[in-house]
């Protein structure tokens, strides 16, 4: 059987569509990881963690922000269901760099008072913001 | 008014119009979902929100406005709940009131009323839907009620809007089977925990999207209503600007033969 080239990606939040249109592959962060996919994949559902989506079409890269949600994987289509996504050109780089230095910070002053969980969480989605706006 | 609305209208718009890809999407994964999970296997995968009770106890949500002068909006809305809530007459019904209109109808009514949010509705926004979707869940998990509906007006078109009561737990998996082999997903995490976070999550977009189509609704119900406020008054002011133009033309004239009259009385 031949596979098809294409796969049609879709990338909504609750308010918005972000991105939707037919591209060669895509890399999704999922909770336990990245997960690449490339058209004709068996139907998958994932949940979404912190990180750094990527398209390829027509050669170009797309990067964008997202975190928290699902992605269901159908053999010609994938959905992204993402809690809270960004462009690369809309991530405010100053305010993610600031909200870095903050949760590195409370993760070095070993505060018993310090919800590490929440800390690291936030150290998260600061890289992943800023490396996707690095990747602009 | 109606300007202010005009605004308002065209943003709450663009907002329906943007959340409609996502609430759909949302719909056909859980739907996905459900049908291939029961086509794979199991009874187990059966979430609470699924279930099946015998509706003893019902809540109904009804989102009206905050603020009147808009036309029937609020009020078509109450007629439609009120008319449910007849239906129901032998159950035991709730009521979660959104909206202060709403509040201020039913509050004098004998309903027990669970919940209410008033003032609540300034901007819509995602956190709101979750704090009233969570509410509904609760209630719903613990037996409080074996059934929610939610009674809200649908955004049709600028001049329309449609009162209507939709069931918004427990789910109800469409019948509809995806296209293509019925064949179980790949899990990345287990099903379970796939299943408890997405059905959450469905209630809570389905409560945004109502507070959303309810809040676009309601800027086009005032805008219309205000046009022909302004339309009336502007017709108002024509016919009481000729009747006034009349009077006075009447005495005019009226004088006016009285000094001539009285003229030609004195020049005889």
């Amino acid at each position: 059987m031949e596979l098809p080239k294409e796969i049609y990606l879709e990338v909504v939040t609750p308010d918005r569509l972000l991105y939707s249109g037919s591209v060669r592959e895509v890399s999704v962060p999922a909770l336990n990881g990245y997960l690449g996919i490339l058209p004709g994949h068996a139907p998958l559902l994932a949940e979404l963690g912190v990180g750094v989506l990527s398209c390829t079409n027509d050669g170009v890269q797309h990067h964008f922000y997202c975190s928290g949600g699902f992605v269901e994987v159908l053999p010609d289509r994938v959905s992204v269901l993402a809690h809270v996504a960004e462009r690369s050109d809309e991530i405010d780089v100053e305010g993610a760099r600031h909200a870095r230095d903050q949760a590195e910070q409370l993760l070095r002053s070993k505060d018993p008072q310090t919800d590490f969980a929440e800390a690291q969480e936030d150290l998260r989605q600061a890289l992943a913001r800023l490396e996707v706006a690095s990747r602009a | 008014m109606k300007f202010v609305s005009a605004a308002k209208l065209k943003r709450a718009q663009d907002r329906v119009l943007a959340s409609r890809p996502y609430a759909r999407r949302m719909l056909a994964v859980l739907n996905s979902l459900v049908t291939r999970a029961q086509a794979g296997r199991d009874e187990e995968a059966v979430h609470p929100l699924l279930s099946q009770r015998e509706e003893k106890r019902v809540e109904l949500v009804v989102i009206t406005a905050d603020k009147g002068l808009c036309g029937a909006f609020n009020s078509n809305l109450i007629k439609v709940a009120s008319q449910f809530l007849a239906r129901q007459a032998q159950r035991d019904v709730r009521l979660s009131l959104v909206g202060k209109k709403g509040w201020d109808y039913f509050k004098r009514r004998s309903f027990t009323v669970r919940r209410q949010y008033v003032n609540f509705l300034t901007k819509v926004e995602f956190g709101q839907a979750q704090q009233v979707a969570h509410a509904l869940r609760e209630d719903f998990v613990t037996g409080e009620a074996d059934a929610v509906y939610l009674a809200y007006n649908e955004f049709k078109t600028v001049m329309r809007q449609e009162a209507v009561v939709e069931q918004l737990l427990p789910i109800v998996p469409l019948k509809q089977i995806p296209e293509g082999v019925a064949m179980d997903y790949l899990y990345e995490q287990p099903q379970r925990q796939i299943f408890e976070r997405l059905v959450p999550r469905h209630v809570e977009v389905q409560v945004y999207h109502a507070l959303l189509e309810s809040a676009a609704a309601e800027h086009g119900a005032r805008m219309t209503a205000m046009e022909s406020a302004t339309k009336n008054a502007e017709e108002m002011m024509e016919s009481l600007t000729l009747k006034m133009n009349k009077i006075r033309q009447a005495g005019i004239t009226k004088e006016l033969i009285e000094i001539v009259s009285g003229a030609n009385a004195l020049a005889r």
